[in-house]
């Protein structure tokens, strides 16, 4: 059984969306720095979707070795 | 291009994305046991992850860049790349070549024309791809330095050799499979880089029914952001089909139905969906002959979907230039840039006009003609009238801000920039930067193995261990990668360099489906006829190449540089009937050669390599919704859907 690619994906996109949202949430007063993001705290959103995503990513990866443990 | 400036914020994503790729080798370091473990991911890897892989090493930056010029340069119909130009080749391939390739056994396209054919159309083949690769990944990797040059004002030869340097860490010691690994992450971060711009793009725009509105405006009255002089019906921005039923000349594509669906669709298409091994060895890293056949089908879901991340973006840039054509300050397509040694030229030349009272149409051609662009009149105008108060830096924006010709590669990074704040461009930009270090990796690998399977085991060294071929596989990484360096700095210093290659390669790919698809479904077809039929498809192509010209373009390296005996409205128009051209011409020698000529193979020899001989997969142990065929017939009539839609 080679390396389970959801491991990587998983762990880096977690990482990269909990830095992100963040990194938004303490941005949160900057109105100067989302005005080119049309007033949306793009960093603080888009930070938690990626973190959702790591998350499923882990979970899947997390599964898989349950069921690769128990063959 | 006016640089951006990154946060700490951005450095650390990029830098996480850099620590995912080298930590992927590593760990797959352990497992590289053999050289099918190393070329060919010992055959192991689920089909999700190998068809993701198999769109993702198309999905180059490149193609990021150019899919977005041309959304804003012709619209909706550039979706055809997608729809009608990989769709239904990727669904042929599952359906009907994968069980050749994959039960074949063989580990390359080279090595499969080898067992069908002869070790002549085998080295032809090897040979062309290896060298096509490497200058594909160097013309890239020349693209992504000079990019990160203009934009992060980073240096070019660093970045170059530490983009390379990465690339090469992570394939040394994961093989193909780190390839593929990197491939998938770069498909998530394309995916999840480019939705919010695209979001937000749309969302400034007003969504998508005045995006069309927009678009419509543009296409009635293209001169007013710059994309051409000649007027068009309403839909011609955002009908896929409708313009182009009109004739070449209703759209500004330039393309007729027939160049599109026959050249496009099927000649280019299956000839580079079917039978180029940068994208099949994905598919033969598949763990089994199911998961290898699902392999282009599973690709074939988002290859439908990516329109919407990489064309649209495109579109909505044309459609936001045209909303803020008569305003001064608003989007515009980002202009070409003045190159840095004219700007003497062009601060003398404002000077003087304003200092002798020149004025009107004189005035901007003067200052067009030092620039060597042209030039907006109304915002010259304001230039000079200002021009005593500015400095030479104030004069040099102004102008920069008033040349008129676009330069569309810039398109998306344009949005990029609009859009996202720091935090966010980082995210962007690795998607970038991922997508051009991915499609480097994905060259590297089809080149190591085509040069280790096909050159060196078949005519160099045979029957040496299999170690000593996994050292030359690494051997080859090494200098694969080196070579690369050196087609990039090539391609920095002539400029024409990447048209001639790119030529060739039009060249190459244009007859050689027809080799495959007489080869597979006649068991008549000879080694000799392949061979001679493929080498004059392909001279065929550079003749007619030679000949036609497409209007507007001087004779020379666009064509024509022998005569014109046919002009075409557009290159495009060029490209696909020159394909369709080489494509049959080798049709027809391969079928007349082969008929003239002894069939060298007997039956028993091509059986599992000649359709008509090779028993049928059992498919009894799959539902009936898991067939390939089935799943094909399915994945078509969603297309379908989508164009019906898009009309």
């Amino acid at each position: 059984m080679n390396l389970d690619i959801c491991w990587p994906i998983g762990i880096m996109f977690s990482l990269v969306g909990a830095m992100l949202a963040l990194f938004g949430f303490v941005t949160k007063a900057s109105e100067e720095m989302y005005k080119r993001s049309l007033d949306i705290n793009i960093n603080l959103w888009w930070g938690l979707v990626l973190l959702v995503f790591g998350g499923l990513m882990l979970l899947s990866a997390y599964m898989n070795a349950q069921k690769e443990k128990s063959k | 291009m006016q640089s951006v400036t990154l946060g700490w914020m951005d450095y650390s994503i990029m830098l996480i994305y850099v620590g995912a790729v080298l930590g992927i080798g590593q760990a797959l370091r352990k497992y590289m046991k053999s050289s099918s473990d190393f070329f060919l991911s010992g055959r192991s890897i689920p089909a999700w992850v190998t068809g993701l892989a198999f769109i993702s090493a198309n999905l180059g930056a490149l193609e990021l860049v150019g899919m977005a010029a041309s959304g804003a340069k012709y619209g909706m119909m550039t979706c055809h790349f997608y729809w009608i130009g990989a769709i239904l080749a990727m669904t042929f391939l599952s359906v009907f070549m994968m069980p050749f390739y994959y039960g074949s056994k063989a580990r390359s396209v080279p090595e499969y024309l080898n067992m069908r054919f002869d070790g002549r159309v085998r080295c032809l083949n090897s040979i062309t791809f290896a060298v096509m690769t490497v200058f594909a990944s160097g013309i890239s990797m020349n693209a992504l330095a000079k990019l990160l040059q203009s934009l992060l004002g980073w240096d070019y030869h660093l970045s170059l050799w530490i983009c390379s340097g990465v690339v090469l860490l992570y394939v040394l010691k994961g093989g193909l499979t780190s390839a593929i690994y990197t491939e998938v992450l770069q498909f998530f971060m394309i995916v999840l880089g480019f939705s919010p711009v695209v979001y937000l793009g749309l969302k400034e725009v007003g969504g998508w029914s005045v995006l069309k509105e927009k678009l419509a405006g543009v296409a009635t009255n293209p001169a007013s952001i710059g994309v051409g002089d000649k007027a068009f019906q309403p839909d011609a921005w955002t009908g896929a089909w409708s313009p182009m039923i009109q004739g070449a000349s209703a759209n500004p594509m330039g393309v007729d139905l027939f160049a599109m669906v026959f050249g496009l669709g099927f000649v280019l298409a299956f000839g580079y969906w079917c039978t180029n091994f940068l994208v099949v060895q994905r598919a033969m890293a598949a763990k089994d002959m199911s998961a290898a056949r699902r392999t282009p089908l599973i690709g074939a879901i988002p290859k439908m979907l990516i329109p919407a991340l990489v064309i649209l973006p495109g579109m909505i840039a044309a459609g936001l230039a045209f909303s803020n054509k008569d305003n001064k300050d608003g989007y515009r397509l980002p202009p070409k840039v003045i190159a840095e040694s004219a700007y003497v030229n062009v601060v003398a030349a404002v000077k003087h006009v304003a200092a002798t009272g020149v004025t009107g149409e004189t005035a901007v051609q003067q200052i067009a003609k030092a620039a060597g662009l042209k030039m907006m009149s109304g915002k010259v105008d304001e230039i000079i009238k200002a021009s005593p108060s500015l400095s030479d830096a104030e004069i040099k924006a102004r102008v920069q801000n008033a040349v008129a010709e676009n330069d569309y590669d810039g398109v998306i990074l344009s949005l990029i920039k609009r859009y996202c704040p720091t935090g966010l461009l980082g995210l962007a930009l690795t998607a970038l930067l991922a997508s051009f270090m991915s499609g480097m990796a994905g060259n590297v690998t089809a080149f190591n193995t085509i040069w280790t399977y096909d050159l060196y085991q078949a005519y160099l060294a045979k029957g040496k261990t299999d170690a000593h071929y996994m050292w030359m596989g690494r051997v080859a990484t090494v200098a694969g990668i080196l070579i690369s360096i050196g087609c990039a700095y090539f391609a920095a210093m002539y400029n024409n360099a990447m048209d001639v290659i790119q030529l060739v390669f039009g060249f190459v790919n244009a007859p050689l489906f027809a080799t495959f698809l007489l080869g597979m479904f006649w068991k008549r077809i000879t080694a000799t006829g392949a061979f001679w039929g493929l080498l004059l498809g392909t001279t065929t192509s550079a003749i007619f190449h030679a000949l036609t010209l497409a209007i507007g373009n001087a004779p020379g390296v666009k064509g024509g540089y022998l005569g014109v005996v046919q002009s075409f409205p557009s290159e495009m128009a060029q490209n696909f009937w020159l394909a369709s051209f080489a494509f049959l011409t080798c049709l027809v020698l391969t079928t007349v050669l082969s008929l003239a000529t002894k069939q060298n193979k007997t039956d028993a020899e091509l059986t599992g390599l000649v359709y008509s001989l090779t028993p049928r997969i059992p498919q009894a142990d799959e539902a009936w919704y898991m067939r390939p065929g089935v799943q094909a017939l399915a994945l078509l009539g969603v297309c379908l859907v989508l164009n019906i839609i898009f009309w």
